[in-house]
């Protein structure tokens, strides 16, 4: 019933290793852009400008309300039909699909370092302030640090969280890793073989991911008990 | 290593000068017409109760809060939205907190080294060896690999004063730097602050602790809804209050 040896050349074969190297990609491509976005949205959210407060709550709102299939669809689709420029050969399945899940992640993550930053006391600005420290030094030296740490367990979930939802790209043919595993049912008509590999394939990333995630917790927990 | 602090000296502008401060956060006014002046190695103790606008006044000083109108001046230099001047007199002027606010995710020793290596721009090898003179001096240096949550109140309040120390500031300002203190700790921040008086630093401090006050001010400034009410000698302040409001919180003080 269960062909272990298809199984086996389905986890060890080309295709799928490719298809998880893709979702890997894809994934930290995503996560470090909108870490770094995410940073910046998560500053301005508490700055003193309404415009700009505004204008962040509105991204939020819209990003984290509106599905990810569907922006991944509009991205895709309708992108192309707004401008001829995303009609040329660099709109790849590839671009699109890290386009889309970058500005849904902005959403996410912009709201966990808001909170985050918020988290780290005010006497921390003013200690630095009052040594001379500018304010982007006390961003990088101080608030950062202490806010990466408070951070880091959602900013994992999230990236698990990531990892799967690229396999929504399936739906515009981005040969990530659910793509090949349906190609390779679809003409094998072997679901629990090529189901079963794939599931190891995102079980041995999440696990990588968990790993990592206690390793930086203890790198940035020192000092705290 | 330590560097001696410029005495007292008639010559030397004041260190600070502060004519008619006015502060308010949004409508509520806090400062009104503050006047006060701190000459060159003078040790200024501020009191009074509560809400009075202690702390709001020295944090004018470092401009850690901004006032709406008067003039502050520290070491010749006046207090404006230029950040230059704001540099300037933040490099002039230490200050210690309540809470301490050291940085919890940095130990002892770069506590101490950060702000000498970004804003002094020292070399890591001279800002560790500076870095543990200060430690030396407030007798803290074997906790210089801690992290601060591993050292107790008294102790953390110690690094806070060697970390202000290491920027080699000729005013330190303190805001209450023993009241979040348990009582058995109070009195090593307190001699490590009569140490630097007796160096010649020029110090402002809010604090309640009499003792301290009566042993080392050179003027003690009694503060009230956002008003200098009175000031003089500890003594004569402390012994004979003119004002009735200045006799009040003293009684309250001493139950
Ligand atoms: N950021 C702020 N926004 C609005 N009001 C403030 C702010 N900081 C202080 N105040 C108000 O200003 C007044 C003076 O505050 P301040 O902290 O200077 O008093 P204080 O004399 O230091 O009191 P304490 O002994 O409790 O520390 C208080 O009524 C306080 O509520
Ligand atoms: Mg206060």
């Amino acid at each position: 019933m269960f062909d272990f040896n298809l199984f086996l050349s389905a986890l060890f074969g080309w295709p799928l290793a490719k298809g998880a190297m893709l979702t890997m990609v894809l994934s930290v491509l995503v996560m470090g852009v909108s870490l770094m976005l995410g940073m910046a949205f998560g500053s301005a959210a508490g700055s003193k400008n309404k415009l700009l407060r505004f204008f962040i709550g509105a991204y939020v709102w819209l990003f984290r309300g509106a599905p990810a299939l569907l922006i991944l669809l509009f991205v895709w689709n309708g992108l192309p039909q707004i401008s001829p420029i995303f009609r040329a050969g660099w709109f790849t399945p590839f671009f699109a699909a890290f386009l889309a899940l970058t500005l849904i992640q902005i959403a996410y993550l912009s709201e966990i370092l808001r909170s985050a930053f918020n988290a780290v006391g005010k006497g921390q600005k003013e200690g630095a302030a009052a040594l001379g420290l500018h304010n982007w030094q006390t961003f990088l030296l101080i608030t950062l640090p202490q806010a990466l740490r408070i951070a880091m367990p959602a900013l994992v979930n999230e990236f698990i969280s990531l990892l799967k939802a690229t396999s929504l790209a399936t739906v515009i043919s981005l040969k990530e890793l659910m793509t090949i595993t349906q190609f390779a049912i679809a003409t094998s008509f072997r679901f629990l073989e090529w189901y079963g590999a794939a599931l190891v394939y995102y079980m041995a990333m999440v696990s990588v991911m968990t790993i990592l995630q206690s390793r930086i917790e203890r790198a940035l927990s020192k000092g705290h008990r | 290593m330590i560097e001696s602090f410029p005495s007292s000296d008639a010559q030397l502008p004041s260190a600070v000068e502060l004519s008619d401060v006015n502060k308010s956060y949004g409508t509520f006014h806090v400062l009104h017409d503050v006047s006060l002046t701190v000459g060159q190695g003078e040790r200024v103790v501020i009191c009074g109760p509560s809400g009075s606008g202690k702390s709001t006044l020295i944090r004018c000083i470092n401009r850690l809060e901004t006032h709406q109108s008067g003039r502050i001046i520290v070491n010749s230099v006046e207090l404006s939205d230029d950040s230059s001047k704001i540099d300037h007199v933040r490099r002039d002027v230490g200050m210690v907190f309540q809470h301490f606010n050291l940085f919890p995710h940095l130990t002892v020793l770069q506590n101490c080294t950060l702000a000498q290596r970004w804003v002094r721009k020292r070399p890591q090898s001279e800002a560790v060896d500076i870095a543990m003179a200060y430690l030396e001096r407030v007798r803290i240096p074997e906790k210089a690999h801690r992290y601060p949550g591993e050292l107790s109140g008294g102790q953390q309040q110690r690094v806070a004063i060697a970390r202000a120390l290491c920027m080699t500031p000729g005013i330190m300002l303190f805001d209450e730097p023993t009241s979040a203190l348990d009582p058995e700790m109070v009195k090593e921040v307190l001699d490590t602050m009569v140490g630097l008086a007796e160096d010649g630093m020029t110090m402002i401090c809010v604090t309640h602790e009499m003792g301290f006050a009566r042993q080392v001010a050179s003027e003690v400034v009694f503060m009230d809804d956002g008003r200098i009410i009175e000031k003089g000698a500890p003594d004569t302040l402390f012994g004979s209050p003119s004002h009735e409001r200045t006799k009040r919180f003293l009684r309250n003080l001493l139950h």
